[in-house]
C-alpha cells in the first residue's frame, strides 16, 4: 500500500500529479508545472512537502559515540543547534545511505535519512548499535515542509520572531511557535538556495504548509514538486542515493571527501576500507550538454570510440535552458573543457566537462 | 479528471496523436491536449525532414520533457509534405496550444489506423487516468 503524507490531499486539490516515491505517493508537480516551480525558487520561493523523509533519533550517554562511528563526518565538534551533512558508509567504504544530522542535546541527534532508504537504515542502525543509547525511528510522526528560494527569510518572518530564525547556515532553532505549532526550524535545503526545512508533529504540518502559502503568496511562494526538487539539487551538483551514490560508490569517487574525517578519534564505520583503497579511477563530473537534445541518466559516455563511463543523473536545466548531467568517468577525461559524447537513443550528442556545482546563487 | 479539450473534428489514436484532415489524402498531425499534460513542460523535439516517409506505428518524432523522452507514432503512411520547425525553437507551443502545434503535414496518404472520435478519445484517456492510479 502507498503511504501519503498528511498533505495529500492538499497535492491534489493544487492539481499535483501524484506519482508512487519511496513508498509514498507524491506530487511530482503542481499545475504549474516543473520549470515554472523551478524558477519560482530561484528568483521568489518554493514551498515542498518532504515528510517523507525519514528521521531517526539517537539519545542517552553514548549517543554521540554512535553518531561518531555512524557516520565519516566529525561529530564531536558539532555544537547543540548545528546541522551537518555526512555519509553513512558499510564496512566497505561504500554509502548506507547520506544524511543530515542535527544536535539537540550534548547526548541527543536526529538524523535526516533518505526515505528510499529508511527501513534499510533503521536496520544497519540497530545493528550495529553499541553502548547505553536509545534508538528511535520517527519517520512516521514527523512531518516536514522545506521553503526554499531568496524570499524564504522574508516569508518566514512574517510568522516567527526573528530570534527564532536560524541565521546560520546549517543551524536550526528548536521548540518555535509557527501558526500555534511548535516546530524546529532548520536552515538548510537541497536546492542550492537560501532556505528552511522545518519539521513539526506528523498532524500539524498541514497548519505549517497553509500558513507558509497564505504568508508567502504575494511574494511569489507557489507549491513545487518532486521533479523540481531533483532539477534543482542537479543544478546545485548534489548528489542523489541511487543515482550518484549508493552501497558501491565511496565518497572520494563522488567529491565528497571532505565529508571523510579519517582522522577523527575513533575512527568510523568504513575507515579501515577507505584507508586501503587507491586512489579512484571513476570520478563524479558535471556534463554540459553543447549539442541538441537531453542526457538523461545511466547514459554511456564516450571520448571518440571509448566508453569512458556513464550518467548518474541528467535533466533540462530550467535555469540554463540546456542539458545538464553528473556523470561517472574515467578521471583522465575529467578535466574542465574536455570535449565527450553522449549515445541518447542511438545518436551521439556532443557534451562538455564543467565544474560542478552547475548553479552557484550569488553570496 | 481536469478539463481537457478535445475538438470534435479531429480524429485521435491510442498513442495520443491528433490528425486533422485538409483533405482525403493530407492530414495534419500534432499530440492531444491530453498527451502535453501527461509529459509536462516540453523543452525539446526531434522532428523528421520534409520528404521523409511516415508509416503507421512507426516512430516519426521525439518529445523530450523536463520529465521524460516520448516517441511520436505515425498514424498513417504517406509522405511528409512540411514540417513545423517553429516547434524547435519554441517546443513549449506543444504545451500551451496542442491543437494549434502541429509537427508534420503528410500528402499522398496511401493507409490510415482506425482512429478513434473525440468522445471514444475522451474515454480512453479516462480508463488510462484510472489505470495508472
Amino acid at each position: 500500500m502507498e503511504l501519503k503524507t498528511p498533505l495529500y490531499d492538499h497535492h491534489v486539490a493544487l492539481g499535483g500529479k501524484m506519482v508512487p516515491f519511496a513508498g509514498y505517493s507524491m506530487p511530482i508537480q503542481y499545475s504549474t508545472g516543473i520549470i515554472k516551480e523551478h524558477m519560482a525558487v530561484r528568483e521568489a520561493a518554493g514551498i515542498f512537502d518532504v515528510s517523507h523523509m525519514g528521521e531517526a533519533i539517537f539519545e542517552g550517554p553514548d549517543a554521540t559515540a554512535n553518531v561518531c562511528r555512524f557516520l565519516s563526518n566529525n561529530v564531536t565538534t558539532l555544537k547543540v543547534g548545528e546541522v551537518r551533512y555526512s555519509p553513512i558508509l558499510n564496512h566497505e567504504g561504500g554509502f548506507v545511505d547520506d544524511c543530515i544530522i542535527y544536535r539537540m542535546a550534548n547526548d541527543r541527534f536526529m538524523l535526516v535519512i533518505n526515505a528510499s532508504n529508511h527501513e534499510k537504515d533503521m536496520k544497519w542502525f540497530r545493528d550495529n548499535l553499541f553502548g547505553d543509547v536509545e534508538l528511535k525511528d520517527r519517520s512516521e510522526d514527523i512531518g516536514e515542509v522545506a521553503i526554499q528560494g531568496p524570499k524564504s527569510t522574508e516569508i518566514l518572518a512574517r510568522l516567527v520572531s526573528d530570534e527564532d530564525i536560524p541565521h546560520g547556515f546549517f543551524t536550526f532553532k528548536e521548540k518555535v511557535l509557527l501558526a500555534g505549532v511548535e516546530v524546529l526550524i532548520s536552515h538548510t535545503g537541497y536546492t542550492g538556495e537560501t532556505g528552511y526545512e522545518i519539521y513539526s508533529r506528523r498532524e500539524d504540518i498541514v497548519k505549517v504548509w497553509e500558513a507558509l502559502l497564505e504568508a508567502g503568496q504575494d511574494l511569489g511562494l507557489i507549491p513545487a514538486g518532486l521533479g523540481a526538487r531533483d532539477t534543482l539539487r542537479l543544478e546545485a551538483g548534489m548528489v542523489l542515493y541511487g543515482q550518484e551514490i549508493n552501497e558501491e560508490i565511496t565518497p572520494q569517487e563522488v567529491g565528497l571527501g571532505f565529508f571523510v574525517k579519517k582522522n577523527k578519534a575513533g575512527g568510523f564505520i568504513g575507515k579501515e576500507a577507505l584507508d586501503n583503497l587507491p586512489r579512484p579511477e571513476k570520478i563524479r563530473v558535471g556534463l554540459k550538454v553543447t549539442g541538441r537534445g537531453i542526457v538523461r541518466d545511466n547514459i554511456k559516455v564516450f571520448a571518440g570510440d571509448k566508453e569512458i563511463g556513464h550518467t548518474t543523473s541528467g535533466t533540462h536545466s530550467p535555469y540554463f535552458g540546456y542539458g545538464i548531467a553528473m556523470a561517472r568517468i574515467d578521471r583522465k577525461y575529467s578535466k574542465v573543457g574536455t570535449e565527450l559524447e553522449a549515445e541518447v537513443r542511438g545518436r551521439r550528442i556532443p557534451v562538455e566537462v564543467v565544474k560542478l556545482p552547475f548553479y552557484k546563487k550569488a553570496d | 479528471m481536469k478539463n481537457m479539450n478535445h475538438p470534435e473534428h479531429l480524429f485521435y489514436t491510442k498513442s495520443h496523436e491528433w490528425i486533422l484532415f485538409t483533405d482525403d489524402t493530407t492530414a495534419k498531425i500534432g499530440i492531444t491536449d491530453f498527451a502535453q499534460d501527461e509529459l509536462g513542460d516540453l523543452v525539446f523535439i526531434n522532428l523528421p525532414e520534409e520528404g521523409d516517409e511516415v508509416e503507421i506505428d512507426q516512430v516519426f518524432a521525439d518529445l523530450e520533457s523536463v520529465k521524460a523522452v516520448s516517441d511520436i507514432y505515425g498514424p498513417v503512411n504517406g509522405k511528409i509534405s512540411a514540417v513545423n520547425e517553429i516547434l524547435m525553437d519554441e517546443p513549449e507551443l506543444i504545451n500551451s496550444d496542442p491543437y494549434g502545434a502541429w509537427f508534420i503535414e503528410v500528402s499522398d496518404i496511401t493507409e490510415k489506423m482506425n482512429f478513434l472520435s473525440a468522445a471514444e478519445y475522451i474515454q480512453f484517456c479516462e480508463e488510462e487516468k484510472e489505470l495508472g492510479h
